[in-house]
C-alpha cells in the first residue's frame, strides 16, 4: 500500500516555521540580518511652518539612496527609507523614532529634526543603542558636550559655533575696514536666536574690540509683524545690524524694514539669508546683505556642487536648502561607511564612520570628516558674501579658514568646560 | 526694562511720530481683523474661532490676483470679494447649522475650519511661505515728518482701514440695512416676523467680517510673509483687542486695537522683553476694573 503525503504543509515544516518564528521574535536582529533590505527610518518635519526644511531633507535624502540603490545598495542590501512626520514636535519625534525601530523594523536613524526633536532623537538613540546620525540640528552642545556623547550617534550638520567664529571674524574685517562701532541685533526669541547672537557677537568683539552692543531686539518666533522692532532699531541709529531671523521671519522682516529705507542706513549681517528658500522668496531684495553660506550652489565654486544642485532642482523643480546638503552628506557618509566595512551591522559602521574622510561636493577642500573625537561633521564649506538681488545671489563668497576655527572652538569648549 | 529709552523717545518729536505711526500700523490691520470678528459676534452670537482664515486667504487671493494681472487695486479687491464670497458661503453651508447648538459644537466646527482651510491653502499653494512683493509704485523712499520716518504704505494702510471704520460705523447707525442688522442682533424673532430674511442677514454679516479681515491680509501680504496657519496669531491679538474693546461693539476694536498697537510700539522700547506681557496685562486690568470691556454693554 502506498501512503498518500496529504497536500499542505507538513508537521517538520510546521515545527521548523515555528522554530524559525519564535527565534526571530526573541532575536528580531537575526530576522534583520537575513533581510535583503536594510530599512532606515527618517522622523522629519514634514507639516508646519518649517515643512519646506523637512521635505527638502526628505528630497535629498532621496536622491542619494537612489544612487547608492542604483549602485548595488550597502554592503549588496538595498535601502528602505521610511520617512515620518513630526510636526515639528520633540515629544512625537521622539514617539516616531522609537516606532520607526521597534515596530517598523528600522536598523538605523536619520534623524532629520530640528534642535529640540533632535534631543529627544538622541535620547531614544542612546536607549535602543540603534545608530544615528543627526541631519539638521545646529545647536553646538548637541556633539560637544561630553555628557551627550553617545558611541552610535553621529551629527552631519554645520554646527553654531563654526558658523559664529566666521561670521565674527568677517563680521569683524568689515566693521575694521568701514568703522562700524556701533551695532544692533534682532534675532528670534528662542534658545538658537540667542545663542548664536551670543557666540556672534563674542567673536565679533574679540577681533574687533571697539565694537559696542547698543541695542538688541527678540522678536518671537513666528511673529507677523516687526514694525516695532524696526523702527526701535531706527532709532538706536546702529552702524551695523546683526541677525539671525531665518525662513519667512527673515523675508517679512526684509519686507517691512524694507519700506523704512533701512537697508541703506546700516550695514546688515544677516546669517541665515543665503539660503534659496529666503533668496527666492525675497522680491525685493536689497543688495549687499552679508550672509553666512547656507546651501548655494556656487559655493563652494565645484563643478561638483553646481551639478549636484542643479540634479535636484531638476528632480524637485526647486532648489535644495541648508537642510538638503546635511542629509545628502549623511547617506554619501553611511554609504561609505558601509563599503569600506562590508557590512549593514550598525556597530561596525560607528567604528568606520569615526574620523572617516569622504569625497563631498560640500567639502571646503572637496572632503568632508566625521571628527572621531565628538562624532561631529568638520571640512564643510563655510564662508560669507554680500548678497545681491538675482542670481547667482551671492556671487562671491569669503571662505572661513578651518585652522582658525578648529583653535577657537578648542577655546571655546575649554571655557564651557566641555574638555 | 529700558526706561530711558522710553523716556528719550516721549521727549523726541522725531521718535514720537514714528513710533506713534508704528502703533497705528499695527493697531489699523489688528482693527480691521477684530471688527470682523466683534461684528459676527455682536450680530450671530458666534465666536469665530476661524476667522484667521479669512485673513490668510485674503492674503493668498490678493498676491495670486497681483501675480497674475500686476495691479494692486485689484490685488486688494481680490483679497476682499474672494473673502466676502468666501465667508458667505462658509455662513451658509456650515454656520449656519450650528446657530442653536452648544457653543462647544459652534467652538469645534470652527476649529476644525481652522484645520481644512490650512490644508487647503498648503494643497492649493505649496507649504513653504511665499512673499507678495512691494508694488513699484510703494517701492519709494519713506517720509520725513518732524524728523519721524513714515513709509508712505503705511499712510495707504491706515487710510483705507480708518475709511473702512468710518463707513462701518456709519451704515451700522444711519442706514436703513444697518438698522435691520441691529435689530436682527436684538430681536431675530421680531425682524424675522416683519418678512425680512435674517438667514441672508446673517450671511451678510458673515461676508462682511470675512471681507474686512480678508482685506486685512490683503493689505498686510506685500510686507508680510504668506504661510499656511498665518491666520492663528493674527486671530489671538484680534481675540486681545475684542476682549479688551468689549464683545460686539465696533468703536470698542477701534480703540482697542489702536491701543494695543501703540503698547507694543512704546513698549518695544521701554519693556523690549515684555512687550507680549503688556499686551496681556493691559488686557487684566481692563477686565478687573470693567469686565464687559471698554465699551462692552452689560448683559441685559
Amino acid at each position: 500500500m502506498t501512503r498518500t503525503r496529504m497536500p499542505g504543509i507538513s508537521r517538520r515544516s510546521t515545527l521548523a516555521l515555528m522554530g524559525a518564528g519564535a527565534m526571530s521574535v526573541a532575536a528580531p536582529w537575526v530576522a534583520r540580518a537575513q533581510a535583503k533590505t536594510i530599512k532606515i527610518g527618517m522622523p522629519t518635519i514634514l507639516s508646519g511652518r518649517v515643512a519646506q526644511l523637512g521635505t527638502s531633507s526628505r528630497n535629498a535624502v532621496m536622491l542619494e539612496v537612489d544612487k547608492v540603490n542604483a549602485a548595488g545598495g550597502l554592503a549588496g542590501r538595498q535601502i528602505e527609507m521610511v520617512i515620518r512626520d513630526s510636526k515639528g514636535q520633540p515629544q512625537e519625534a521622539a514617539r516616531v523614532a522609537r516606532e520607526l525601530v521597534n515596530t517598523d523594523g528600522c536598523e538605523w536613524l536619520i534623524d532629520g529634526e530640528a534642535s529640540s526633536g533632535s534631543f529627544a532623537v538622541h535620547e531614544v538613540a542612546r536607549d535602543l543603542g540603534v545608530l544615528c546620525v543627526h541631519t539638521c540640528s545646529e545647536a553646538s552642545s548637541l556633539t560637544a558636550d561630553p555628557k551627550q556623547h553617545i558611541p552610535n550617534a553621529f551629527r552631519c550638520v554645520r554646527q553654531g559655533i563654526h558658523d559664529s567664529i566666521v561670521g565674527g571674524s568677517y563680521a569683524a574685517g568689515i566693521a575694521k575696514a568701514k568703522g562700524l562701532k556701533k551695532w544692533a541685533t534682532c534675532s528670534p526669541d528662542y534658545a538658537y536666536g540667542r545663542d548664536t547672537t551670543g557666540e556672534f557677537t563674542l567673536y565679533l568683539k574679540r577681533f574687533a574690540p571697539d565694537v559696542e552692543i547698543i541695542s538688541e531686539s527678540w522678536p518671537k518666533l513666528f511673529q507677523p509683524d516687526y514694525t516695532e522692532v524696526v523702527t526701535k532699531i531706527l532709532q538706536a541709529k546702529p552702524q551695523a545690524l546683526y541677525s539671525c531671523l531665518w525662513g519667512g521671519d527673515l523675508t517679512s522682516y526684509i519686507d517691512q524694514a524694507n519700506i523704512y529705507a533701512m537697508f541703506g542706513q546700516m550695514e546688515v549681517f544677516a546669517v541665515n539669508m543665503a539660503d534659496y528658500t529666503a533668496l527666492t522668496v525675497v522680491k525685493n531684495l536689497p543688495k549687499g546683505i552679508h550672509s553666512g553660506n547656507r546651501y548655494i550652489k556656487t559655493f563652494p565654486t565645484t563643478p561638483e556642487n553646481a551639478a549636484w544642485g542643479d540634479a535636484y532642482k531638476a528632480k524637485y523643480n526647486e532648489y535644495p536648502t541648508n537642510w538638503s546638503w546635511q542629509n545628502a552628506t549623511a547617506v554619501m557618509f553611511l554609504a561609505e561607511a558601509a563599503k569600506k566595512a562590508n557590512s549593514t551591522d550598525g556597530k561596525k559602521i560607528a567604528e568606520v564612520l569615526k574620523g572617516l574622510t569622504i569625497k563631498c561636493p560640500f567639502g571646503a577642500d572637496g572632503t568632508v570628516t566625521m571628527r572621531g573625537d565628538d562624532h561631529t561633521l568638520v571640512g564643510y564649506a563655510i564662508g560669507w558674501g554680500t548678497t545681491i538681488p538675482q542670481e547667482p545671489y551671492v556671487p562671491e563668497v569669503k571662505a572661513g579658514d578651518w585652522k582658525t576655527i578648529f583653535e577657537l572652538e578648542a577655546e571655546w569648549k575649554k571655557s564651557k568646560g566641555y574638555t | 526694562m529700558d526706561l530711558d529709552a522710553l523716556a528719550g523717545c516721549l521727549s523726541s518729536s522725531a521718535c514720537l511720530v514714528t513710533q506713534t505711526t508704528s502703533g497705528l500700523i499695527i493697531g489699523m490691520l489688528l482693527f480691521l481683523v477684530a471688527v470682523g470678528l466683534t461684528l459676527i459676534f455682536g450680530v450671530l452670537k458666534v465666536v469665530n474661532f476661524s476667522h484667521g482664515a479669512f485673513y490668510m486667504f485674503g492674503a493668498y487671493f490678493a498676491m495670486t490676483a497681483y501675480q497674475l494681472t500686476g495691479s494692486f487695486a485689484l490685488a486688494m479687491f481680490a483679497g476682499a470679494a474672494g473673502t466676502a464670497v468666501l465667508g458667505l458661503i462658509f455662513e451658509r453651508v456650515f454656520m449656519s447649522r450650528v446657530y442653536g447648538a452648544d457653543v462647544l459644537m459652534q467652538l469645534l466646527v470652527c476649529y476644525a475650519f481652522v484645520l481644512i482651510f490650512d490644508d487647503v491653502v498648503r494643497i492649493i499653494w505649496g507649504p513653504e511661505f511665499k512673499s507678495m512683493g512691494m508694488p513699484a509704485a510703494f517701492q519709494v523712499m519713506p517720509l520725513f515728518i518732524a524728523g519721524g520716518v513714515v513709509p508712505p504704505y503705511y499712510l495707504l494702510l491706515i487710510g483705507v482701514a480708518l475709511v473702512a471704520a468710518i463707513v462701518l460705523g456709519i451704515g451700522l447707525s444711519r442706514s436703513r440695512i444697518g438698522k435691520v442688522i441691529r435689530a436682527a442682533a436684538h430681536n431675530p424673532g421680531m425682524v424675522s416676523a416683519l418678512g425680512i430674511n435674517t438667514g441672508l442677514i446673517y450671511g451678510g454679516v458673515f461676508a462682511l467680517g470675512g471681507m474686512l479681515a480678508g482685506l486685512a491680509g490683503a493689505l498686510a501680504a506685500p510686507v508680510r510673509s504668506l504661510t499656511p496657519g498665518m491666520g492663528f496669531s493674527v486671530l489671538i491679538e484680534s481675540f486681545i483687542v475684542t476682549v479688551i474693546g468689549g464683545m460686539g461693539s465696533i468703536l470698542g476694536a477701534l480703540i482697542g486695537a489702536l491701543l494695543l498697537g501703540l503698547i507694543r510700539s512704546f513698549g518695544s522700547l521701554g519693556f523690549p522683553l515684555f512687550t507680549e506681557g503688556l499686551m496681556y496685562l493691559f488686557m487684566v486690568i481692563v477686565l478687573v476694573s470693567k469686565p464687559t470691556g471698554l465699551f462692552g454693554k452689560e448683559a441685559a
